[in-house]
Formats: structure tokens, sequence, C-alpha cells
């Protein structure tokens, strides 16, 4: 539920540059040319995520990621062929529903040649589906699933590659401090994910927050909230919500004279967000994500513009460092499941989204948030908030 | 929380206090006249949408649960009219003629698009069930299940976008009128409020004076006398929930001009509160209707003020039970049927 909103967002995020990791993915380019790999026939890695359905586009984007490295791998590699999510046999549409992931787990369990998985997409899924991986020893990595209480499981096979909601928190508390908030006002749709969100932004705030309201997310009417912003004359508002609402809140904020900064999180990273509420309604406003731009690396973005026309969608980027994992694994010569268990365990290398250490819980070391900014009409990358 | 409070002056002198408690009275008195002018603006909305309520109800003592997806046809009618027009969601506000014109084509689409939908529903979803005599459980699942139907139809047929469809400016409706204490009054709060008090009395004249209206009176108060004295009642009904649907297609327009956005469920909520408003009011009369929808919107705001967004919806429910409980006809009484004839 979370999931399907925040996952919508699109990202489409044009501009500036962030280098970091380009030369580490080159070298490894580079090291892979100089030495092929031979492995046995037939090994796969699989997909699992939503590929249909409502959130379809997302699961795909995965896809699209992790398929460019596995492209440059079996062009490099002529012995050591490796299938990755082919439909019917390593790819595993679970229409990012818990229900139907679980039955799709065990078929693919039983596939002694799947020896890694990229996914689960959605955290519901991989609540749902990790207990078998785990007593399965099957590693995985998942591009997508950000919430935080995955990570408590004791679970020694879940990995994910992205700062968790629990960490998002934090970094919007960061990046409004850092503009130099001095009075902020914190509404939530008193939903799990907003609510959430909210909360951790308010106790990170401290005294900097005067005003808090929770609004009814399926009303028409927000005033009771907007008068109460205005009364408390903030200079920034943060909403815990998705995008749609979000639209509405800055519109009826500007409506009625309030010209404080609107900050909102993943749930509002939508280029909707700044087509329904009005370019000009909009424009200033501040927007987190734990998902990495398109551009956050420009030989990726390059690659990935050449293959599908287009510039890297939401998670593509995260998919990407979740096969270059796994590929390292294999070239490490251990194309079996308990063996790429221990060796992601015990990566460490920087990706193009961020330096790949994972903990003992399976947390990515660092807590690496994404910022962007609506400009005259788009969202525009802002950098990483520090 | 007794302990916590304090005198009206302190609260107002002590600015920016901030207050501890469960209850905000500082927020409560510095945002009174903004949410009390809000509030009146929505509860209009709430009106009109609760007249359509109490017409049906007054006539045939139904609840026409999908009046909410009449007037949600009706915002549609005006986003249609836009389309016609070709009006950009992002345009400079138009002005003489051109506005006028634009405004015209939006409320006759939208009350078109009601009235229409309104039409449609007494024939395809009640009429049927009336001439065989159905019980009023019958009536009533049929209702929610026409509401449910046009809901997610719309829905689907709008792929179910989670975000609304945005209306561009036709009229600077946010251009600031005066101020209230440190409120801006804007065109589009006096339009709302003025423009359902204008419909009511329209209403009240139509039901009272006219012919049509004296139709509906007698069926109200008694339908098989009325029927034997000559009364068409099947067409006075028809008449009923054409009337209905017109006010529902007025509110819709204000609607649209007011919030400038719509989406397929923006029926839901807004016509459970109607619905509320309307049974505050006295089910079946259309002063208590109005009053109903002014006072709902009210205490959802000063509620939302004193306690929190959250509370917002328990308060106006509490009221309305504790209305109830001293009067069970609502403030002022069932009296379609019962008015002065």
């Amino acid at each position: 539920m979370i999931k399907n909103f925040r996952f919508a967002a699109a990202s489409t995020a044009a501009a500036m540059l962030v280098a970091f990791g380009v030369t580490s993915s080159q070298a490894a380019t580079k090291a892979k040319a100089a030495k092929t790999v031979t492995c046995a026939k037939g090994i796969k890695i699989a997909f699992m995520g939503a590929l249909s359905g409502d959130n379809g586009q997302l699961g795909q984007n995965m896809v699209d990621g992790a398929q460019i490295a596995f492209d440059d791998w079996n062009k490099a590699n002529k012995n050591c062929q490796i299938e990755f999510a082919k439909k019917g046999s390593s790819s595993f549409d679970s229409q990012g529903d818990p229900a139907q992931a679980s039955p799709l787990a065990d078929k693919l369990l039983g596939d002694k040649k799947i020896v890694a998985l990229i996914g689960p997409g959605f955290s519901g899924e991989t609540k749902a589906t990790m207990p078998k991986f785990e007593e399965a020893g099957l590693s995985m990595i998942t591009p997508g699933a950000t919430n935080a209480k995955l990570a408590e499981n004791g679970w020694k096979q879940f990995h994910r590659i992205l700062a968790n909601d629990d960490k998002q928190g934090p970094g919007i508390v960061t990046l409004i401090k850092g503009k130099g908030a001095k009075a902020v006002g914190v509404i939530d749709d008193a939903s799990e994910y907003g609510k959430g969100l909210a909360d951790t932004v308010r106790s990170g705030l401290g005294a900097l927050d005067v005003a808090n309201d929770t609004i009814d997310p399926k009303g028409s009417d927000f005033s009771a909230a907007v008068n109460k912003m205005k009364a408390a004359n903030v200079d920034f508002i943060f909403y815990g919500g998705y995008y749609a609402e979000a639209a509405k809140m800055v519109k009826q904020l500007r409506d009625a004279g309030v010209k404080a900064t609107f900050v909102g999180g993943d749930g509002v990273l939508d280029q909707k967000f700044i087509d329904n509420a009005g370019a000009t309604t909009a424009e200033g406003s501040l927007i987190t994500a734990t998902g990495a731009p398109g551009n956050v690396n420009p030989a990726f973005q390059a690659k990935f513009k050449a293959k599908y026309s287009k510039d890297p969608t939401l998670y593509a980027p995260e998919a990407y460092d979740c096969a270059q994992v796994f590929l390292a694994a294999i070239k490490a010569g251990k194309p079996t499941r308990a063996a790429i268990s221990a060796f992601v365990s015990a990566y460490d290398a920087d990706g193009i989204t961020k330096h790949i250490k994972f903990t003992p819980q399976g947390e990515v070391a660092g807590d690496t948030v994404f910022s962007y900014q609506a400009t005259s009409g788009v969202l525009k990358y802002i950098g990483i908030v520090k | 929380m007794v302990r916590h409070f304090r005198p009206f002056y302190v609260a107002v002198r002590a600015r920016p206090f901030k207050h501890r408690s469960c209850m905000n009275f500082t927020n409560f008195i510095n945002t009174f006249w903004a949410n009390t002018i809000s509030g009146l603006s929505l509860g209009a909305i709430y009106a009109l949408i609760a007249l359509g309520y109490t017409l049906v109800y007054g006539v045939l003592r139904l609840i026409n649960f999908a009046n909410s997806e009449v007037f949600m046809l009706g915002t549609f009618g005006s986003l249609a009219a836009l389309w016609i027009l070709g009006v950009p969601s992002a345009g400079a506000p138009k002005a003489g003629i051109a506005l006028l014109g634009t405004l015209a084509l939006m409320l006759v689409l939208s009350i078109l698009f009601s009235g229409g939908a309104a039409i449609l529903l007494e024939l395809l979803a009640y009429r049927p069930l009336r001439r065989r005599n159905s019980p009023r459980l019958v009536f009533l699942i049929s209702a929610i299940g026409a509401s449910l139907a046009i809901a997610e139809a719309v829905g689907a047929f709008g792929a179910r976008k989670r975000e609304e469809y945005p209306f561009g400016r036709v009229w600077n409706t946010r251009k600031n009128l005066f101020k209230i204490s440190d409120f801006d009054v804007q065109v589009r709060h006096v339009m709302v409020i003025g423009g359902a008090l204008i419909m009511m009395s329209g209403l009240a004249l139509f039901v009272n004076k006219t012919r049509l209206g004296r139709g509906m009176r007698a069926v109200a108060q008694d339908a098989e006398t009325a029927r034997i004295l000559g009364v068409n009642v099947d067409h006075v009904i028809l008449i009923t929930f054409a009337v209905g649907g017109v006010m529902a297609g007025g509110a819709a327009f204000l609607y649209a001009l007011f919030f400038e956005a719509t989406r397929y469920n923006a029926g839901f909520l807004l016509g459970v509160k109607a619905f509320t408003a309307a049974v505050l009011g006295g089910i079946g009369n259309i002063t208590g209707a109005l009053v109903g929808g002014l006072l709902l919107g009210l205490i959802e705001n000063w509620g939302a003020g004193l306690f929190g967004g959250q509370w917002k919806d328990v308060i106006a429910f509490a009221v309305l039970v504790l209305v109830l409980m001293v009067r069970p006809t609502g403030l002022f009484g069932e009296t379609l049927g019962r008015s002065r004839a």
C-alpha cells in the first residue's frame, strides 16, 4: 500500500551531474574486458517484482537498469553467459502483490540454476517471501523495498541497496535546517507512510516545528490546516503524504497567501505534483527521495539511453548496482547460492548510486538521500542531502 | 486539560505562545475568522448537495445515495466546458464577455451533467423498482449500487488517476476583497456563500410558489391521495430528481471555481458530509439543509482549529449525535410535506 504511490513517482529529473562512482565503474568495465570468466552453463539470476498491474512500470524500470549490467557482462564473457529476467524462466511477475509473490517464490527456489535474486521490488512482497529465501539460503538484493522494519528480522540473505524510509526523515530535517528555516509547519495525511515520515521529521526538527496538523486525503478542503500554517507564520512546510494531495495542498496554501517553501518526501516525487499544482504554484518546492536520479552516473545514463531511448527511470540505477554486486560474485568464481551469499555479505566497493557495503542487517552503509526542486515546471535534481 | 486552560486575552497576548495540551486555544483564536469564513464556504457547498438528499427524501422517503456522484459528474461538466473551449490549465484569467461566456457554459454543462444523471438515475435505478412495489431496502441497495457504479465508471474511464484533473483559472476568484481580522476574504468565498443563498432562495420559491412545487408538496404529503386528485406522481418524482440534480450541478459549478480541480471520488466524502448536513438541519427541510450545511462546515473547521485536523470528523459527528439526541428530526424538523401548502 505504502509502496504503490511512492513507486509511481517516475523519475524524469534532468540536469546537474553527480560524478561520483564514474571512475570505479569504468575501471570495473576495463578489468572485465581484460580477463574473461568461465562458468557453468545456464546460470540464472532472477528478478521478482511488479512487471504488470498498477505499478508494473516500476518493476520494468528495475529490470531495464539491471539488464544494462548483464548485457555488458554477457558481451565480455562468452564462456559465462548469465540469464537474467527471462520470461517464463527467471522473471517472476508478482504485480507487487504479496499474495502473488508467495507461490512465485516457491517456484523460483525450485529452479536450482537460479543462484541469486534481484528483488522483490516492493516492501510487502519482500516481507511475504523473505522467510522462504532465507531458509533456502538464496541471496537477494532489493532495489526498491524501503520499509525500515524489513531489516529487523535477522534475515542473513536480506540486502537493500538504498536507504530505508527511516533514513529519509533525518535527510529532510537536514535539508530544511540547511536552508536556514526559522519556523516549520508539518502536515501529514494520516497514512502509515505519510504520518510515519512526518513524525520522524517532527522529532528531528524539535523546537523548529511550531505547527502541526493532519488532513483527510479524501477531502477536498484543507482550509483548517492552511489557516493554521498561515497563523503560525512558518517559512517551511513539510507535507508527509503523496503527490496527489500534495498538489492540492500547495495550491490551497498559495491561494490563501502562504508563501512558505513546500517540502515533500518521495511520495511527492512525481512530475504530476507540479502538473497538477501548476508550475508557478509548485515553483521552489523541495522533494527528497532515497532512489537515485537518472543522471546519477553519466556512463550508465548514456548506456541506458542508447538501449531504451530514454533517461534512466526510477530505481533503474539501484537495480544496476544490484546486478554489479552479483556479477562481481560470479567473477570471483563462485556461482553457487551459498558462495554468492557469503560474497555479498563481504562486498565493499563503489556502485553508481553510492558506495556499497552491507551492514549485518542487510542495510547499505551510509544514508544517501537525494533532493530535487520544482524549477520552471520540472523536477530538477539538486544533489545529495548533506 | 483544564490545568492548561488560559483565558482568551492571555492566549492572544502570548503570541506566538505554543500550547502543549490537546486543545490548541492559541490556534483556535488566531485562526478564528479564517476558519469561520472557509468553514462557511465549504458549508455552502455541503448545503447545496444536501438539497438533493433533502428533496428526494422529502418526496419519496428515499435516501438517494447516488446524489454525491450526481454532484461529481457535475464537476466534470464544468471540466468538459473548459475542454470544449480549449482553456489551458495554466492560462491567464479571462475578463468581460469571454469570462461570462465561459462561466455560462460551465454552469450549463454542470447542470446538464448533474440533472441528466439524476433523471437517468430515477428512470433506471428507482422507477422500475417502484413499478414493482419493491421494499424500501431494495431502493437503498439500488442507490448504493448506482453510487458505486458511477464513481467506479468515471474512475475506470480516467484510468483511475490518483491525482485530480486541474482546471484552468478562468476567473480570478483568488482576488482579495476585504479583510476580516487578518483573513483576506476572496472573491471565491463571497461567490460560494452568495451562490448557495441565491440558489436556496430560488428553490424555496419554486417549491412554495409554483404549480410543480405544489405538486411536489402534494406527493410528499400523501402520494396516493395526490394521484387520485390527478397529480401525475411519476412526473412529479422525475421533476424532484431533476431539481435535486440541478442543485447538485450548481454546487459542482461553484466547487469547480472554488477548488479548480476534481477527481472521480470527489463526491464521496462531500456526499457523506452533505447527507450529514441534511440530517443535522432536518432531512426533507430546505432551510434545514442550508443551515445544516453552513453549521457543519463551521463546526468542522472550528473543531479542527481547536483539536487538530485528525479530530475534524469526530467532532462533526459528535455534534450530529448530540443534536439528534435533543431533536431527533434535526434542527428544523422534516417539513417539506408539511410546509404551509
